[in-house]
């Protein structure tokens, strides 16, 4: 009982990660741009949190928990969002091919972010020395008292707030999308670009926009992995980027409803950890249960493509820049 | 000026290039009538209207709507000046219901209300008389079923006046009525709605009044109560022109094509061609004239082997005098090559269907040759040579042979288009649209070429807009309504206004008869 328990809870951990990065691109996916740059822009917002607040605890001997979640939450939404917005002008603007343009962000961010991160491990004094110890304080407070609660409690209470905002984002995003004036101009965009340019909706402005908060969204998902499931460390791992290529996986699997990654991710989540819980398994048994969830992604990629539901389809015109003389 | 005047057009002049479009049109449409604006390919017909939608700036010339001077310089402000316009190719996106594309990119509340928008376009549907469930999905929808959308959303929007674009070309005879009888309450309810057309009969059973225009230029507006189809004919096609296009009488006359009950289905399910058939004679032109969209592309690309004809279609070929037939429906369009039979077809896109843009000349001429080299290497001095010796015969105007053809002009692309088609020496050489858009020197290249094969004993089909051509240029004249033959007559003896009305309707008494040669 209690190792189903702690499985859940890993994988709810593990999913908000992914939930947030899958959100974040859905809203991208859905005015067209296929953001392949999700790794990178994960990358981007979790070490620019953890910058932010690594040097304001070191400035302060008693630093502000609110002060610490706020430096942590704004530098990585504002750099997320830069990185977005470079993404924007490079397909949108330039119409650069959007596959490369991706590829290419989530090689920058990699880069970048590891660099960053191994100088912030020298400044710390080696690797794992890096202490944001208030800032991590603030991502993994759960509701007090939850030790007391049962197993119910300990599944629903026991985690930091960014669980939660992840699940509220979400609904929110799936609610723009599917149900706001807003989003319907927005769905247009991504769908037939003509289309929405004749009926006098700004089709620059809403590929930017949706591209770019998509991006700030996305790269919540990287603080959170930074600050709750790695405890306010760095590691040049590459586990981030391999969370960022799952997060594209679920929006696929998710077949670009928000609300979809809600369960998606978790499901993934306890795929992921499966082999935690499975006695005997050697080492590269375990790296076999790992590729669940991809394969997970191809079954739903084949039963949607055979159903041919046409709401399940990605955007009819994501991955394709847009110009209005070409019609 | 009229009280009820909805839009009035004063010397209206649009130039593309040196091509005019419109020239010197003045045109007024009155609230409460429907306007048939009547007129040939390349009239001028859609460029007009594209003008009131805000498609083109005019050149020169004044717009009044309700009697106040305008400036309309995008579709956004045609929309706020209640003008509506209906294209051919709609602007619907798939996968949204009626009501979501009904009042996308209009201003509102954040959050949608769409049963409360569905309400409306039932109540507008109510009031009209359209038939339309505004929670079906565009994908699920008939053509007509979209046509109602596009207009259902125009009146939304509170357009007064509508033009709708060639309406009745995608909709079946019952469909049809039935977008009539709804345009017939829209007027009675004080709109003004502008049909484009070439039909006839259409004209003469839903319009008010008829603006006639003839290559750009207007030519009257009148009752249509007071007139009959072939005076509407006579205005449209005008006076004999004279080309000066050599002719010679056809020599050593052979059926070498014979086309049997050739019938294909277009991809929205409705005949293009219906039980078509005729013969294709060596050593002569045959021209083939029709409005738009009658069926020629479905022709000449069964012939072809592009096209997937039906039922009991059949063409059989008969390369020499009392050889082996061929029967070439089911063939492939590389058999069918390799026969002799050549498609240089040229549709509204040039470089679409014949030619590669991004290669050059010599790339161009390999593509019909590329099969024919040893080994794995490509055989490229023939082409070379080839596309040098092109070059200069026909006068082709490019820096190289080496340069990209979409880098040339439209007349140096059909040249490099014909002219590979002609080196191929086919036994029949089919070509469409052949002078579009191309100046006056280069189509008489263009007709001296297709003469010299008519000489060499080729088989020549030449599709073509331009009446006077036609008549000048063809031995026999086809004429397609509908994708039926409405008739083959004599291009020495017949008259402009024959193959006008033919073009227009089909002759109800002994269609049988007109089908054979």
């Amino acid at each position: 009982m209690t190792g189903i328990i702690t499985l859940i809870q890993a994988a709810i951990v593990f999913g908000t990660v992914i939930m947030l990065g899958a959100t974040g691109e859905i809203l991208a996916e859905k005015s067209g741009s296929l953001n392949l740059g999700v790794p990178g822009i994960m990358y981007i917002g979790g070490i620019s949190g953890l910058v932010g607040v690594f040097f304001y605890e070191r400035g302060n001997a008693d630093p502000n928990g609110f002060a610490c979640l706020v430096i942590a939450m704004s530098c990585a939404i504002a750099a997320s969002f830069l990185a977005g917005l470079l993404y924007s002008f490079l397909t949108i603007t330039l119409r650069a091919n959007q596959n490369v343009t991706g590829l290419t962000l989530t090689i920058f961010g990699s880069g970048i972010a590891n660099f960053i991160g191994g100088s912030l491990n020298k400044l710390a004094g080696g690797v794992g020395q890096i202490s944001v110890a208030a800032t991590s304080k603030v991502f993994k407070t759960s509701l007090p008292g939850v030790s007391d609660m049962g197993a119910i409690g300990k599944l629903l209470f026991s985690y930091g707030f960014m669980v939660y905002l992840a699940v509220i984002l979400a609904i929110v995003v799936q609610w723009y999308i599917f149900k706001s004036r807003s989003g319907l101009a927005l769905r247009a965009v991504g769908e037939n670009p003509g289309t929405a340019d004749a009926a006098g909706i700004n089709v620059t402005k809403y590929k930017y926009l949706a591209t770019s908060i998509g991006a700030a969204i996305s790269g919540l998902g990287g603080l959170y992995y930074v600050m709750d499931y790695t405890k306010g460390t760095w590691a040049n791992d590459g586990t981030i980027e391999a969370l960022g290529w799952l997060a594209l996986a679920l929006v696929i699997f998710a077949t670009w409803k928000p609300a979809n990654t809600i369960w998606g991710s978790y499901l993934f989540g306890i795929l992921y950890w499966m082999y935690f819980y499975i006695g005997g398994l050697t080492r590269s048994s375990q790296e076999l249960f790992k590729m669940l969830p991809y394969i997970v992604t191809i079954l739903v990629l084949i039963f949607v493509s055979t159903k041919r539901r046409r709401e399940s389809q990605p955007p009819a015109a994501l991955g394709l820049s847009y110009f209005r003389e070409e019609r | 000026m009229q009280e009820n005047t909805a839009i009035k057009l004063c010397n209206i002049t649009k130039r593309f290039g040196e091509v005019v479009a419109n020239s010197n049109i003045s045109l007024e449409v009155r609230k409460g009538e429907i306007l048939s604006l009547l007129g040939e390919n390349g009239s001028g017909k859609t460029t007009l209207m594209n003008i009131l939608s805000g498609i083109y700036f005019p050149d020169e010339g004044e717009i009044f709507v309700d009697g106040k001077e305008v400036t309309i310089r995008s579709p956004h402000d045609s929309f706020e000046l209640g003008i509506g316009m209906i294209h051919q190719h709609f602007k619907l996106v798939d996968i949204f219901t009626a009501a979501e594309n009904i009042i996308l990119g209009l201003p509102g509340g954040a959050n949608l209300n769409l049963k409360a928008v569905a309400e409306e376009v039932n109540a507008l549907t109510a009031k009209y008389g359209f038939e339309l469930d505004p929670n079906k999905k565009i994908y699920e929808m008939s053509v007509s079923e979209k046509q109602t959308v596009e207009i259902i959303k125009m009146l939304y929007r509170g357009a007064n006046v509508l033009i709708l674009d060639e309406p009745t070309a995608v909709l079946t005879p019952q469909e049809t009525k039935k977008l009539f009888s709804v345009l017939t309450n829209m007027k009675e309810d004080g709109k003004a709605v502008i049909i484009i057309t070439h039909k006839l009969n259409e004209v003469m059973e839903i319009s008010d009044r008829v603006a006639v225009l003839r290559k750009g230029e207007y030519v009257d507006t009148v009752n249509t109560s007071e007139t009959s189809e072939n005076a509407l004919t006579e205005m449209m096609v005008g006076k004999k022109v004279s080309l000066d296009i050599a002719r010679t009488e056809p020599k050593n006359m052979r059926t070498i094509l014979r086309i049997q009950n050739l019938t294909c289905i277009n991809e929205d399910g409705l005949k293009a061609l219906d039980d078509v058939s005729f013969a294709i004679r060596t050593g002569e032109i045959l021209g083939i004239a029709g409005i738009a969209g009658s069926g020629q592309k479905e022709l000449l690309e069964s012939i072809a082997g592009l096209q997937n004809p039906i039922g009991e279609s059949s063409i059989l070929y008969e390369p020499k005098e009392n050889e082996r037939v061929h029967e070439l429906v089911g063939k492939t369009p590389m058999q069918i090559k390799e026969l002799g039979v050549s498609l240089a077809f040229v549709p509204e896109d040039r470089l679409g269907m014949g030619l590669v843009g991004n290669m050059g000349m010599i790339g161009n001429m390999m593509l019909r040759g590329y099969r024919s080299g040893k080994g794995i290497f490509v055989e490229t001095q023939a082409p070379t040579k080839l596309a040098k010796e092109l070059k200069e015969k026909l006068e082709i105007a490019t820096p190289s042979i080496n340069t990209p053809v979409s880098k040339l002009s439209g007349g140096n692309v059909q040249k490099v288009l014909v002219g590979r088609e002609i080196a191929m020496e086919p036994k029949v050489l089919m070509t469409a649209y052949a002078v579009r858009g191309l100046d006056i020197n280069t189509s008489y290249a263009i007709y001296n070429i297709l003469a010299e094969e008519k000489e060499k004993g080729v088989a020549v089909v030449y599709v073509g807009e331009d009446l006077d051509v036609l008549l000048e240029l063809s031995d026999r004249i086809l004429v397609l309504c509908d994708g039926k033959i409405s008739g083959i007559v004599d291009a020495r003896t017949t008259t402009k206004e024959e193959i006008g009305l033919l073009m227009t309707q089909i002759p109800q008494k002994e269609e049988e008869a007109n089908g054979e040669e």
